[in-house]
Parts: structure tokens; sequence; C-alpha cells
């Protein structure tokens, strides 16, 4: 017995080096719930930009700051990133692409494609200065 | 022999068939925005008159219940996966099945509510 509870654990997170396909699944993740905590606050906007024309300049007026345009980035880059990633998902689902080395690759792409979205959203929301 | 698919076979669909609901709208509409608006700012007449219009209120109807269903999916998979304790898991599950449910109620009621001025 003793043999088996003395037998050293290595789970510490942060210091396994992660595959590239173990990262965009906790991405997948993190993006969604993060999304899915955003989604009051979303329906609160909506609601307000229908309410009143003084509530729609509200929400114009409050998309229009640098902190929301910021936060849109985010947002942007995380459903991007949750997009390609379900898509991947998807795609192994019908088992194409899953031996190793192809599905680093894929998982690779996913990081870049989502990178990719995330750098035109901030060049247009926060140095082109166009709005939302 | 049940006819139905298993508990775990439908929620794989539903996940999928949302996914892939939402991604269209968003392309669909996404791009609608773009052009039909072009970068102008947008007045509440024009923004309210878009939302009103039945294909456009059904359209985002259905796009907030993929959403809902999308999310109770993956948060129900995460807290599964990640809650080990009994009574915290049902605690969570109950209060994100509540809060996805009034967010469906409270969605189509504003949109159902819009009229064009």
């Amino acid at each position: 017995m003793s043999l088996t509870e003395n037998r050293p654990v290595f789970l510490n997170l942060f210091r396994i080096r992660q595959p590239v396909s173990a990262v965009v699944s906790i991405l997948h993740r993190i993006s969604g719930i993060l999304m899915v905590l955003a989604l009051p606050g979303l329906i609160y906007l909506l609601q307000t930009s229908l309410s009143s024309p003084e509530g729609f300049s509200q929400v114009v007026a409050l998309l229009d700051g640098q902190i929301a345009r910021l936060f849109a980035v985010l947002m942007i880059w995380m459903l991007a990133h949750h997009l390609f990633a379900g898509i991947r998902f998807l795609i192994l689902d019908f088992d194409v692409g899953l031996t190793k080395s192809v599905s680093s690759k894929t998982a690779w792409f996913v990081h870049v494609c989502a990178a990719v979205v995330a750098a035109i959203a901030a060049w247009a929301l926060l140095f082109s200065g166009a709005s939302l | 022999m049940s006819w139905r698919p298993s508990a775990g076979i439908r929620n794989w669909l539903v996940q999928r068939l949302s996914a892939i609901y939402i991604t269209l709208f968003l392309i669909v509409f996404g791009f609608k925005a773009i052009g039909v608006w072009g970068g102008e700012p947008v007045s509440y007449e024009v923004w309210r008159a878009w939302v009103s219009h039945p294909v456009t209120n059904i359209a985002l109807i259905l796009f907030i219940f993929a959403l809902l269903l999308h999310a109770w999916v993956g948060i129900r998979d995460v807290i599964m996966d990640y809650v080990k304790s009994v009574p915290l898991r049902y605690i969570m599950l109950i209060s994100f099945g509540l809060s996805f449910i009034s967010m469906a109620l409270w969605t189509l009621r504003t949109l159902l509510l819009v009229t064009p001025i």
C-alpha cells in the first residue's frame, strides 16, 4: 500500500509543458465561460438600445469609450478562437486530422487565425478610429 | 429499445447544430450590417426598424435560443468535469439553468415588444 500511496504525483499544471492541442482545448473552455458571463451585460445593452432614443445614445456613448473598445477586441478574439477551435473539433469528430502531427498543425492554425482576427479588430477599433 | 437518441448523443447534436446556426447568423448578419450601414453611424430609427423587421426579429430570437442552448450544453460539460462536490455541482447547474431560462425570456420579451416607429 505504502508503495502506491507514496508515488510522486506531478500535476502542477503550470510546470507541465502542454501540447498545443491541449492549449486550444482549454482556451475553448475559458473563452466559452467568459462569453457566457458576458451574456447578461450584452442582453442589457440590447434592451437599453431599443428602449428609447436616450437609451440608444447611452449605449452608443458607452460602446465608443476606450474600455468598451478594449473589451470588444477581447470578445472578438475569444469568439474567433472559440469558433475556429470549434470548427477544428467538428472536423476531428469526423475522424479527420487525428494523428499527432496533423492535430498539432491544425491547433497552431487555430491560434494563428484567431490572432489575425484579433489583430484586425484591434487595428479597426483601437487605432483606426472606427466605431462599433 | 428506445428510438430516442441517448442524452449524450442529443447534447452532442444540439451543440453542433446550434454552433452552425450561430456561425451562419454571425456571418450573414455581420456582413449585412457592414454592407447596409458601411461604418456610418446608425440612428435609433434605423436600428429599431432593423430589429423589428419580422425576418431579423425571428432570426435574432432563434440566435439567442441557439446561443443559450449552446451555452447550456457547454457550461454543463465544464461543471460536470471540474466540480467534484455533488451538492455544489447541483447548485451550479440549477443556477446556470435558471439564469439561462431567465435570459431567454428576457430577450424574448425585449425583442417581441420592439415595434417600428
